[in-house]
């Protein structure tokens, strides 16, 4: 059996980031394991401006931003197999992995970095009636097409989901000829990024209809159109609202969920609320070695974040690797509160934290002059002012760790106040 | 010219074809669609029922009896999922009870094995998830789920290996008699045969009533479905089955043989053969009727919802008969349990066909053999590495969610009536099928359609002619900043 100290399964940012990161911190044997004919993830069909400004104060397109690190990574001279797809991870630290090369491949670890991504939400999951044509894809699938594989798929567009996903697309098809008639949105707030609703829609003059639903697809070979209506605030369509859209496509992007099947087979604890491997404040599963990060963990809006998180990862799996990861310690557990759709890390070891803590927090609903209560069992810790917070875009918050070092806690909540 | 010609290349229509391909006949298949098995065959509770169920005097009690026993050697030649798993047939109230021994008695007149009721406590023995109200419940052993789809090309695969012909995107249009021979024509085109048999599903009436008087009628009556993601596998283990009404065996909850559940269908005239859509009110009857016997269903694990149409006839049973014109027969209004009596009703139109060709010798160099398909993540490790070394293609996953590797698709695309579409490559090899629903695949399996095929990818359709999946090349290079 081949033997490495740490595998990276996945080698989008997250995972480029993580290795390079535990190579810099001194473990040697590290193979990067990407099932895709490239590195860089999905950044890779993201060839739209806009990533790095936190990173590198530049603004650079997806493949740009997904170059530095490859180019770094081959520098350190981290291995990595391309076209490889990791079957199967047990709790051992053991991975299969299949290749047309090698066949299947069985390679033990000491540490393992799980940095899988995530996927889109399908029409399925989301249960829209109607026929079912050709002509229905979800925005990445679209995405995809048209970045990477250079095929349009309509001429006439509607959007379903005004994710970050649907934004950028809405401008691709428009740049690329097309006609999008509307982005529909259930909620009554967009999940997608402020920058991306005005340079994508309003530069264009593309509507965003909020509070609005797709009822129906009609069609019987090749979408013919869809049925909209508005909802009410339980999210239920408004009869007599109904309005018919002629189009050949519809574009779904309607969230995305961590990619965890091979998580789950190793018997790690997911998180309801992320989807994704409940962590603690060193990015590690609930099985000791097994580290996350990136989308796998939960969705990310800024790929930024990703690598900042990742770094982490992969710091914290080399001190593992070496031994100087503290393992036995009281554990504070972090609570989303009022308002606050999730928190990561779930659980925290104040001895492995160095300076600060960071939570990345997302809320549940549109707040505007609002306040983010940290508290330490019941007491406050400190109070965050945010003119504006809103669910497609996460938080976070920096906590000095001389906070709580120390001190016995057991629980950090974090809730909203205001309206 | 054929001996034969079937009209629909659905579940009844493939099975005689290949059961005909066992004699010294001439057959065509005749199929509008570009592919085989895309009417009712692909949309359905995939249940191959014990045969209690429909009235033992009717042609759908008598051939779903026949039918049943014999899937397990069909299965077996063909290479198709087919499991006996049981089902249960719940009841409610003292009320329901009665209709369980009805369906007993009926079961035994109709010699059906191991039927017998049981009590509410032994069911959620058995099956741990049903509802605690049940107070008891028809236990029948032999019921049984298999992959209609995979059934329905497999047989057609096998007919064509046997020398039957198969004839797709040939819709039927007219039928004329000339003497002792039928010409059918599709727009331009034309062929002859001898004997037609009907087995045009919905549009059976349609095609009858180019010969003969109108003698029946097709009404569709829809039902629709949620298929679960597989995480949910051991909800139950057995086909769940409501208390039967006048509109149907009601709302069921079972395994697929792939291992996911599926929960439906409800039952809905509707007047158009094309309307096999799924709506609000449709799905959320399903629910609340699966909800009353399984307990905490995750509909959030919902990966896709389909409707299928039944063909409901006037009279209500199967039509399978001689019609008034000599040589033209009917298979007609083949709703549930059509599947199961399926095999029944192949064999016996075979006699009739024989009794109609005195002497009609037998095909000696018939193989009732289909080469295998390749599974691959049911292989050992042993088998797949060899398999790699043999042929690259099974070392590249194209389908994560299934695990289906491109040596996989390669070879459904390159089969006897190999698939030439998205859904076609779907329905044999299964990449698509998973929780992403294509997300990550369906490029991949486009532009491997177009390799195979030598078509340009924009010519590569989803399912049917009109159903294109790309529009045209991208420009290319865009200035976002313009
Ligand atoms: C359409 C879109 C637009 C975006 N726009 C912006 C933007 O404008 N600005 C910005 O900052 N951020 C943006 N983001 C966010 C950012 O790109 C993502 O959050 C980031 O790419 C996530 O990184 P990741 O490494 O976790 O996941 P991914 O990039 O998805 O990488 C995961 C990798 O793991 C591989 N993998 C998964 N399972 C296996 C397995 N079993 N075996 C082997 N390999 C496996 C996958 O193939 C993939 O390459 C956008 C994201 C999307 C989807
Ligand atoms: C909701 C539902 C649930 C069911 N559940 C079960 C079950 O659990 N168990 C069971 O045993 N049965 C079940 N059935 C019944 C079963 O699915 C059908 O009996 C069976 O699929 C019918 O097969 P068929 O070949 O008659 O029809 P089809 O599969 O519809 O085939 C007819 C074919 O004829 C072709 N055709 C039509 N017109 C023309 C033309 N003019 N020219 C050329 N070709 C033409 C069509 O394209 C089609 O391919 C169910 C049915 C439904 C709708």
């Amino acid at each position: 059996m081949l033997n490495y100290d740490i595998i990276v399964i996945g080698g989008g940012p997250a995972g480029l980031a993580a290795a390079i990161e535990a190579k810099k911190k001194g473990i040697k044997d590290i193979l990067v394991i990407e099932r895709d004919r490239e590195l860089g993830g999905i950044l890779q069909q993201c060839i739209h401006n806009g990533f790095g400004l936190h990173i590198f104060n530049e603004e650079l397109t997806g493949p740009e931003y997904a170059e530095r690190f490859i180019d770094e990574l081959k520098n350190q001279g981290i291995e990595y197999m391309l076209d490889t797809m990791v079957l199967d991870i047990t709790k051992d630290k053991k991975i299969s992995a299949i290749n047309t090369k090698e066949g299947i491949m069985n390679i033990q670890a000491k540490a393992l970095i799980l940095s899988m991504g995530c996927r889109e939400r399908t029409r399925g999951a989301i249960n829209i009636a109607g026929m079912r044509p050709a002509g229905v894809f979800s925005a990445g699938t679209a995405q995809r097409f048209i970045n990477m594989e250079g095929y349009m798929v309509g001429k006439k567009i509607v959007i379903l989901g005004s994710g970050d996903i649907g934004l950028i697309m809405a401008r691709r098809m428009t740049l690329e000829g097309a006609k999008v008639e509307a982005v529909a949105e259930l909620m009554p707030f967009s999940g997608g990024l402020k920058r991306n609703i005005v340079q994508c829609l309003y530069d264009y003059n593309i509507p965003l209809l909020l509070s609005h639903t797709i009822i129906e697809i009609k069609g019987k070979e090749r979408v013919e159109g869809v049925v909209i209506a508005k909802v009410d605030k339980n999210k239920k369509p408004i009869s007599k609202t109904e309005r018919y859209i002629e189009c050949d496509t519809l574009l779904l992007s309607v969230g995305l969920i961590p990619e965890n099947e091979l998580s789950i087979k190793a018997g790690i604890k997911i998180d309801p609320r992320t989807n994704g491997p409940i962590v603690n404040e060193s990015m590690e599963t609930t099985i000791n070695g097994i580290f996350a990060c990136g989308n796998v963990v939960h969705v990310h809006d800024l790929v930024d974040f990703v690598t900042k998180e990742s770094k982490k990862a992969g710091k914290s799996a080399s001190k593992y690797v070496l031994g100087n990861l503290i393992k036995k310690e009281e554990i504070i557990k972090t609570n989303a509160d009022r308002g606050i759709g999730y928190i990561v890390p779930q659980r925290i070891r104040m001895s492995n934290v160095d300076k600060k803590l960071e939570l990345f927090i997302r809320v549940k609903d549109v707040y505007k002059d609002a306040k983010l209560v940290i508290k330490a069992d019941e007491k406050v810790i400190k109070e965050l002012k945010r003119r504006h917070l809103a669910p497609g875009e996460m938080e976070i918050i920096s906590l000095n760790a001389s906070l709580l070092k120390g001190k016995k806690v057991s629980n950090i909540s974090v809730s909203v106040k205001g309206s | 010219m054929y001996d034969v010609a079937i009209i629909g290349a659905g579940i009844i229509g493939s099975f005689i074809s290949r059961e005909l391909s066992k004699y010294d006949l001439k057959t065509v298949l005749i199929e509008k669609d570009n592919d085989v098995s895309n009417g009712t065959t692909k949309a359905n509770s995939a249940i191959i029922h014990a045969g209690y169920d429909a009235f033992y005097k009717t042609n759908k009690g008598k051939f779903n009896a026949l039918g049943n026993p014999m899937f397990d050697k069909v299965c077996k030649e063909l290479d198709v999922a087919f499991k006996r798993i049981g089902s249960y047939v719940l009841a409610y109230s003292e009320k329901e009870i009665e209709t369980l021994k009805r369906l007993l008695e009926n079961g035994e007149k109709l010699g059906i094995p191991d039927i017998k009721i049981i009590d509410g406590d032994e069911i959620r023995k058995r099956e741990p998830k049903l509802s605690d109200e049940i107070v008891a419940g028809l236990y029948a052993k032999t019921a049984g789920i298999v992959g209609p789809f995979e059934l329905c090309i497999a047989l057609c695969e096998n007919a064509v290996e046997n020398g039957t012909k198969l004839l797709l995107n040939y819709e039927v249009s007219n039928i004329e008699k000339n003497e002792n021979r039928f010409i059918i024509s599709s727009n331009e085109k034309s062929i002859e045969a001898k004997y037609v048999i009907n087995c045009a599903g919905v549009y059976a009436d349609k095609i009858n009533n180019m010969v003969n008087k109108p003698k029946f009628k097709i009404t569709p009556r829809r039902g629709e479905y949620y298929l679960l993601d597989k995480r949910t596998n051991g909800l139950v283990n057995s086909i769940i089955f409501n208390c039967p009404t006048k509109m149907g065996k009601g709302v069921l909850v079972t395994p697929t043989v792939h291992g996911n559940i599926l929960i439906g269908p409800n039952s809905e005239d509707i007047s158009s053969k094309e309307e096999n859509k799924t709506t609000f009110s449709g799905l959320e009857f399903v629910k609340e009727s699966a909800s009353k016997s399984v307990k905490n269903i995750p509909f959030n694990e919902v990966i896709t919802t389909f409707s299928g149409l039944r063909a409901e006839a006037t009279g209500g049973d199967f039509i399978i008969e001689k019609s008034d014109t000599k040589g033209f027969i009917n298979v007609a209004g083949i709703k549930s349990p059509g599947l199961s009596a399926s095999p029944a009703i192949a064999k016996y139109i075979v006699k009739i066909i024989k009794d109609l060709n005195e002497g009609l010798k037998e095909n000696k160099d018939f193989n009732p053999i289909r080469k295998k398909i390749v599974k691959f993540s049911e292989l050992k490790d042993e088998e797949k590495k060899e398999l790699i070394k043999k042929d690259k293609r099974y070392g590249r996953i194209i389908c994560r969610c299934e695990n289906i590797t491109e040596g996989e698709i390669v070879d459904v695309i390159n089969r006897l009536v190999g698939a030439r579409t998205v859904d076609g490559v779907k329905r044999r090899a299964r990449p698509g099928m998973g929780r992403c629903q294509g997300g990550f695949c369906s490029p991949r399996v486009v532009e491997i359609l177009a390799r195979e095929l030598g078509k340009r990818v924009e010519d590569i359709v989803k399912s049917n002619k009109e159903s294109y999946i790309i529009t045209k090349e991208t420009k290319g290079n865009i200035d976002y900043n313009k």
